[in-house]
């Protein structure tokens, strides 16, 4: 199969350096992947040009590139799939400097991985044997665990675009493999210590679950799932003082009271009520909103059949004392 | 100045292990590697790692005998007794660390069947085994506060009468030469697949400590021991783990016959690898097979068990053949797999070099003899990278620096690199000396051997060694210059490429993953012996060493 590779390059040395494209012809298998396109660009065409790689099957997490916008492993990639008019368009991962070529600078993805304090810490004595824990909670964890920290994910994050101080799907999910470990935390294998950090900014409840970073992981891990689950596990560890969790809880409450949303009332009750410095922050917007007609209802009256929400949330949850 | 009781080269779980130990010994220790250490190739493997758990009824010395005998005979026996002995607290070990091994009904560490041996005692994590071990072994390195050297290409070896002064390494981010004084060395650089095409092998197993060590005067073992994987994939080559098999896949030929009980009716598909791949070649050959390649069956697993337990491989099918296992047989071929042999060692890691450790596959203890068996060489990583680890603490406790003129030794290795990198264009290319090489040793040093194909590859040799000497680098930057460091790559499997040539020739019977076609029949009577090889003023310099039985008189291999 005959490819045209167009390849974004950078050279750090260069007198201007400036990111720049160029193209590259390349005949691979019929079934061959971009990772196999491009390491024949680099074997037979320019060896300048940089690229990390190694196992080829999409264990060593080396290869994520971008390829036609979207973040992945080229040696996962069949160049069939993906070609477009004889074309494959591949760029560096996002979210991080580019250091030359499709070569990116990982010091911030490491460095947010270090923060949630990457390792089992038991709070309990070890046993002799080993833990006795379920297959199915060690599958659980293995779907997790199962992260190769390729960094496909922190590449198409889109609240990492806008704040780079976000933790990152990457990272959360490393910390939910330990949360949710059996063998992590107190007896009951609750770490609270670690679902207090993660519930600060820049944690659990800062992804706005846009679902790049499903999309882009390679090995079905499913990054915000797992960031859901953790905040799942802070409310019920009893850490609902937070925009995050109060946010949840107000709207909630508000659909399962009304069958839908009382925007007006979800600010304060997501900032807290009592918090005036905060609330005086959402004037403008409020202003705004009130001038281009988006004001909601002060009375927020029940949808005439609400009672059928409230039948949803009662299979869900079980039924509440009411 | 860098400097570091301890250095360890190459960050995959033997490195992370003995840095780990080292530190906890009490050493200053860092870690050296050219890739980030969860790149490294121990994720490849895929099975399983094996262990004799005395509480569920298994023995350490019949995990040891399977051992033995999967060797060929060949394997050290006091060496496989340290490592079968030590294996149930190695994994429990990891356990602690936070694996998330599969588990059985009650909750216990649950076990598959591997080739070989005569129990299930192979422990695991789906079909990622060796990925779930390397992120685990990576935490506990964190924890430990080891210095990490990432992405640090080391380029020699110091030694200055013959004690070990330490590293040159290039920063592969700037492209900086930085000398490391250390007082002990600990090689875990893995293993040279590269120097074979194709090889399940990562494209960083270029044996690099193997020809560093080598050049610096350390003996090598078993060089000729060469594992031809049973099932690597058609194309690529990349590995499809025996966990299939252990799980109850079959191998069929082209009439769909399951063609293992010809060769080994009792153990069948889970006869050892060396004589699972004899068979495969012996049906292709005959032209049993389909497109160079036999069947892998596992439709009869059914999904569920398939999507537990073998996920990973199913996907690697899907992606890179297009054969979905749950529905179709993939194919697959005999493929260059794992170095039984490398820098010869001690239980402790140490070599003939003093302060000169190894561990894991770059490493020859020798616990795998002629054939390893499958879930040994994570056991094997573990256990030797411990023990590496802790003797290097004690050994530099107390020992002072080697002096060697470090401004020196970093000028010569600029001046090395530089003249590297201002060779002229002349047309050759080093991705085409590289594929000469592996082509070469895959012809004729893959699953059969013979004198006349031995030689002329040892010939191919001398003519690539030649067009390494003017082969151009086409990248003069500095900043992950990658062009260069596949320049010295290459001259390391070159390095390698010619032991293991020479070694095979020289051994003059059929053992283990060794099969000449001349020679086809195991000799006890001379050839019971290790091939040590060393680097002499004139070139190699073979001889032999003994090989030790304690407890397994050597007899007749079957399964």
């Amino acid at each position: 199969m005959d490819v045209t590779l167009k390849v974004q390059r950078f050279d750090p040395e260069a007198a201007d350096p400036k990111p720049y494209w160029e193209n590259f012809q390349v005949s691979i298998e019929d079934n061959g992947t971009v990772l196999d396109a491009l390491i024949k660009v680099r074997e037979d065409n320019d060896g300048s040009f940089s690229l990390r790689c190694s196992c080829r099957s999409s264990i060593c997490g080396s290869c994520a590139v971008r390829i036609n916008g979207h973040a992945g492993l080229a040696c996962k990639t069949q160049a069939q799939k993906v070609i477009k008019d004889g074309v494959i368009t591949v760029e560096p991962a996002g979210n991080m400097p580019v250091v030359k070529d499709l070569v990116v600078n990982f010091d911030g993805f490491w460095d947010k991985v270090m923060e949630v304090e990457p390792y089992l810490k038991p709070e309990g004595p070890e046993p002799e044997a080993e833990y006795i824990a379920s297959n199915d909670a060690m599958l659980h964890l293995s779907g997790v665990t199962a992260c190769i920290m390729c960094g496909a994910c922190y590449s198409d994050c889109t609240v990492l675009e806008v704040d780079p101080t976000f933790l990152g799907p990457a990272a959360l999910a490393k910390a939910y493999r330990f949360t949710a470990d059996p063998r992590d935390g107190d007896e009951n294998g609750v770490s609270r210590d670690r679902l207090e950090q993660l519930n600060k900014p820049t944690g659990m409840w800062d992804c706005t679950r846009c679902m790049e970073c499903v999309t882009a992981c390679p090995k079905g891990v499913a990054p915000m799932d797992r960031i859901m689950a953790l905040r799942d596990q802070a409310l019920e560890a009893g850490f609902h003082n937070t925009n995050g969790a109060r946010h949840t809880e107000a709207f909630s409450d508000s659909v399962e009271h009304s069958g839908w949303l009382d925007e007006l009332r979800l600010v304060p009750k997501s900032l807290g009520m009592t918090n005036v410095s905060a609330l005086v922050g959402y004037a403008p917007i409020a202003i705004q909103a009130i001038t281009h007609g988006k004001m909601p209802p002060i009375i927020h009256k029940k949808l005439p059949d609400s009672k059928n929400v409230r039948k949803l949330f009662d299979k869900v949850q079980g039924p509440k004392q009411r | 100045m860098l400097e570091h009781d301890v250095l360890v080269i190459g960050a995959g779980l033997a490195g992370m292990r003995a840095a780990i130990a080292a530190r906890a010994g009490g050493a200053t220790t860092a870690i050296i590697s050219k890739v980030h250490p969860v790149r490294s190739h121990s994720n490849a493997a895929q099975g399983g790692i094996n262990a004799a758990l005395t509480d569920r009824g298994d023995e350490w010395e019949d995990h040891a005998y399977d051992t033995v005998k999967g060797s060929d005979f060949l394997g050290d026996q006091d060496a496989i007794e340290v490592m079968c002995k030590a294996a149930g607290q190695a994994l429990i070990d990891m356990e602690h660390f936070g694996v998330t091994f599969n588990r059985d009904d009650e909750g216990r560490l649950g076990t598959r069947a591997f080739g070989g041996q005569r129990r299930a005692r192979t422990f695991f994590v789906g079909d990622f085994t060796g990925q779930a071990l390397l992120h685990v072994m990576f935490e506990q390195l964190i924890k430990s506060g080891v210095r990490r050297y990432e992405e640090w290409f080391v380029s020699s070896l110091i030694i200055e009468d013959g004690k070990v002064c330490g590293v040159m390494a290039l920063e592969v981010r700037t492209g900086q030469i930085y000398a490391i004084r250390a007082k002990t060395v600990i090689f875990c650089t893995g293993g040279f697949g590269r120097v074979f095409e194709p090889s399940t092998n990562a494209l960083i197993c270029t044996g690099d400590g193997i020809a560093l060590a080598y050049n610096a005067g350390a003996e090598l073992m078993d060089m000729e021991m060469v594992q031809y994987h049973p099932t690597t994939l058609a194309g690529s080559g990349v590995l499809i783990s025996e966990a299939a098999r252990g799980e109850g896949a079959y191998l069929l030929d082209k009439d769909g016959n399951r063609f293992m009980e010809k060769y080994a009716p009792n153990m069948m598909e889970l006869a050892s690898r060396d004589v699972v791949s004899r068979a495969e070649q012996t049906e292709i050959n005959a032209g049993n097979g389909i497109d160079g390649c036999v069947h892998l069956d596992c439709r009869h697993l059914g999904e569920a068990l398939i999507m537990e337990k073998l996920s990973q491989i199913r996907e690697i099918g899907i992606d890179l053949v297009g054969a979905d296992m749950i529905k179709e047989p993939i194919p697959i071929r005999p493929g260059m797999h794992y170095a039984m042999g490398g820098i010869r060692t001690n239980v402790d890691g140490q070599t003939n070099l003093e302060g000169v450790y190894a561990a894991g596959e770059c490493a020859c203890v020798s616990v795998h003899g002629g054939n390893r068996l499958g879930a040994n060489s994570l056991l094997d990583t573990i256990v030797f990278g411990e023990r590496s680890g802790k003797h290097a603490a004690e050994a530099s406790r107390g020992a002072d620096y080697v002096e060697f003129d470090v401004n020196k030794a970093v000028r010569n290795e600029e001046k090395r690199i530089q003249e590297l990198l201002d060779r002229p264009q002349n047309g050759d290319r080093i991705a085409a000396v590289r594929l000469g090489m592996g082509e070469s040793m895959n012809r004729n040093l893959a699953v059969y051997r013979n004198e006349e194909g031995m030689k002329e590859t040892l010939n191919d040799l001398k003519g690539l060694q030649e067009r390494y000497k003017t082969v151009p680098v086409d990248n003069k930057g500095k900043i992950f210059n990658t062009d260069l460091v596949f320049g010295l790559e290459l001259g390391f499997m070159l390095d390698c490429a010619t032991p293991i040539a020479m070694s095979a020739l020289d051994r003059k019977d059929s053992r283990g993953a060794q099969a000449r076609t001349d020679y086809p029949d195991r000799d006890d009577e001379n050839w019971m012996k290790h091939l040590v090889i060393k680097k002499g003023a004139a070139g190699p310099e073979l001889s032999y060493a003994p090989v030790s039985i304690t407890q397994w008189t050597p007899e007749e291999r079957k399964y």
